[in-house]
């Protein structure tokens, strides 16, 4: 294991409204390591982008965001104040969005949008350097003729190619740790695979970490080295990618894995998840996934199952992970 | 941009031709010049004379025809009340009224928009829900009523400020102008604020409005995840797209502040173009009224190339064609 990068305890991320308490994000601990990158997968509104949006600090009203320790690099984000937190933003995490349609100013130029992130964070570069940069890092995302594309606005852009700006910028001041927020998840199919391998390339050259936030296991399993899974604002497995993918803890991870479409097997009809996201201002009281869970006993709709240790560095929460494991083995087996 | 402008000018010829077709044709219905200059005892005969020497006489079209031929040469007639041509006589009162609407759309940009910006920034601050209330009060309460009550305040209660006029004036900018006169801002003071209020709340709360639906879209967020400290992702990324409906607006209420200085300057008898035009009304002084709303119509479509000339500026996106 590697040196510790980002370490998150216990985080919560409550939305006040008026039809109550919603626990976007409850209690959730994770951590990533130097030059990792992490998954964090999960259905919509399961709480994997707020959790991100809360390491920042950019949660708005009526969320408040909690935390035991947010620590980055030996520091505690907790205590940081606004005015520190934007030198952490961009500079240190950097972030990609979801919708590259929409995540540009249209009234600014491209290259006004990549160096206004270098004057904010490199304030030692004139604006010949700056220039530079800027043409340097359009080359590297692979967009063609960097400098004149340098004075175009995002309007005279496709998805993919505003997505590679988006990219252009998250990596300009060189951040520790780049947070894409389902960043292919707006784009067609055919690019997708592009901007993932393009992204994992550029966070591998320069020694960063990524967390990818995404409701694609498909997605994730080739690209990341370890994987959270997410349901309902509790973190409910995570571990080694090749762990979660072959040997799931959880049954909604299992549930997850089971309703990807494969090439090679034949299948008439795909597995599924029975049953929707619960309210999120109702909640069960026992396990949040028993309603929907297949295997659900008793005890898991009195009692949420807290965190056990499966395997190395692999962890799930759920009240029968044995018996789950063995009749699957029972299963293999027969 | 060329072909922009060509087509924009040949719009502005057809728009002209139509103001003045319809306003010959209008005001034939509201009444007799000639009447209108002569006392009631005069004869027939009289008014007949009256009507002739007017070119009141001939059919509606030929007077028309001869309108327009005049007006190619930049001849728009003598006023019949006046007898004087009445481009001179617009020309005199035209600086008046530029001062009047000048200081008003720039009161009005000075307050209404770094107030929307506040209450758009700051949704819940008490200060926002006042700006707010105010907006309300500004566009419900009738023109002529603010400028009576503060007439009634500040001319009459205490004394402060003249009633009416505008003082003495110094030539200025190639016009003559009293903001510059020594105490000159004293007569323009209350003709200005009763004549901007209603565009200061519209503004203000158009400002607000576009402040908050940027606020929500990802670019903003974008920019703060990028680390752009608060205020500059206000005024540098939100605000500049707030602005652009804001810039179609304020163009379009400049056109209505001409308008409606009319009433304004009735009031304060301010002697600009729009108390011109209501003698003319009242005594069908035809050239005048036809002349007026012409130059009023070439402001528009002045201020509406001006409009969509800044909308290019702001906003890539836009093309003129």
């Amino acid at each position: 294991m590697g040196e510790k990068l980002l370490e998150v305890e216990n985080l919560r991320t409550y939305f006040h409204t008026f039809g109550g308490v919603v626990k976007a994000v409850d209690g959730i601990s994770f951590h990533l390591d130097k030059g990792e990158i992490l998954g964090i997968v999960g259905e919509s509104g399961s709480g994997k982008s707020v959790s991100c949006f809360s390491l920042l600090k950019l949660v708005e009203e009526p969320g408040v965001v909690e935390a035991h320790k947010i620590s980055f690099q030996g520091r505690d984000l907790t205590k940081a104040t606004e005015k520190e937190m934007t030198k952490v933003r961009g500079k240190d995490i950097a972030m990609v969005f979801q919708d590259p349609m929409t995540s540009l100013n249209p009234l600014y130029t491209v290259g006004k949008q990549i160096e206004e992130m270098l004057i904010l964070h490199e304030s030692g570069m004139n604006k010949e350097q700056r220039r530079e940069r800027c043409i340097e890092l359009l080359k590297a995302v692979g967009i063609p003729e960097p400098e004149q594309r340098l004075k175009d606005y995002p309007h005279q852009f496709s998805g993919g190619m505003r997505q590679r700006v988006v990219i252009a910028i998250a990596l300009a001041a060189n951040p520790k740790l780049i947070i894409a927020d389902e960043p292919t998840t707006a784009l067609d199919v055919t690019i997708q695979a592009q901007i993932l391998k393009l992204m994992k390339q550029l966070v591998r050259e320069r020694n960063a970490s990524l967390i990818l936030i995404t409701h694609d296991l498909a997605v994730v399993s080739e690209m990341v080295d370890r994987i959270v899974v997410m349901y309902c604002g509790k973190i409910v497995e995570q571990g080694p990618v090749e762990e979660i993918i072959h040997n799931p803890g959880h049954p909604y991870t299992e549930g997850l894995l089971a309703s990807i479409p494969r090439l090679r097997k034949e299948q008439e009809r795909l597995d599924f998840i029975p049953g929707m996201v619960p309210n999120m201002y109702d909640l069960p009281k026992g396990c949040l996934f028993a309603p929907r869970c297949k295997y659900c006993q008793e005890e898991c709709k009195n009692t949420m199952p807290d965190m056990v240790e499966i395997g190395k560095d692999h962890k799930a929460a759920c009240h029968f992970i044995q018996n789950l494991r063995q009749s699957k083995d029972g299963r293999k087996e027969g | 941009m060329f072909k922009y402008i060509v087509k924009r000018l040949a719009q502005t010829i057809v728009v002209l031709f139509v103001v003045a077709m319809v306003v010959f044709i209008l005001t034939n219905y509201i009444g007799d010049p000639a009447a209108a200059l002569l006392t009631e005892e005069a004869t027939y005969e009289t008014i007949q004379e009256v009507r002739e020497q007017l070119g009141l006489n001939d059919p509606l079209p030929v007077q028309f025809v001869n309108f327009i031929k005049d007006a190619v040469r930049g001849d728009f007639g003598n006023s019949y009340v006046y007898k004087q041509p009445v481009l001179q006589l617009i020309g005199e009162r035209m600086p008046a009224t530029l001062e009047l609407v000048g200081i008003t759309a720039l009161m009005t940009l000075i307050i209404a928009i770094p107030l929307g910006v506040f209450a758009g920034a700051f949704p819940k601050s008490r200060i926002s829900k006042l700006i707010m209330t105010g907006s309300i009060l500004g566009i419900s309460l009738p023109t002529f009523w603010i400028g009576m009550m503060l007439i009634y305040i500040f001319s009459v209660k205490y004394g402060v400020l003249p009633a009416s006029g505008r003082g003495r004036t110094v030539a200025a900018l190639g016009m003559q102008l009293s903001i510059f006169a020594p105490g000159g801002w004293r007569y323009l003071v209350m003709p200005a604020i009763t004549l901007s209020l209603a565009y200061i709340a519209t503004i203000l709360r158009l400002t607000r409005t576009g402040i908050r639906e940027n606020m929500k879209q990802d670019y903003i967020k974008f920019a703060r995840a990028k680390g752009v400290p608060a205020g500059s992702v206000l005024f540098r990324h939100a605000l500049k797209n707030a602005l652009i409906p804001v810039v179609t607006v304020f163009g379009i209420n400049i056109g209505k502040m001409f308008a409606f200085t009319t009433i304004t300057e009735t009031i304060f008898a301010w002697p600009g173009m729009g108390k011109l035009l209501i003698d003319a009304i009242y005594r069908s002084d035809r050239p005048i009224i036809v002349a007026y709303l012409m130059i009023t119509s070439v402001m528009f479509v002045g201020i509406n190339f001006i409009v969509d000339i800044i909308y290019t500026i702001i906003d890539p996106r836009i093309e003129l064609r």
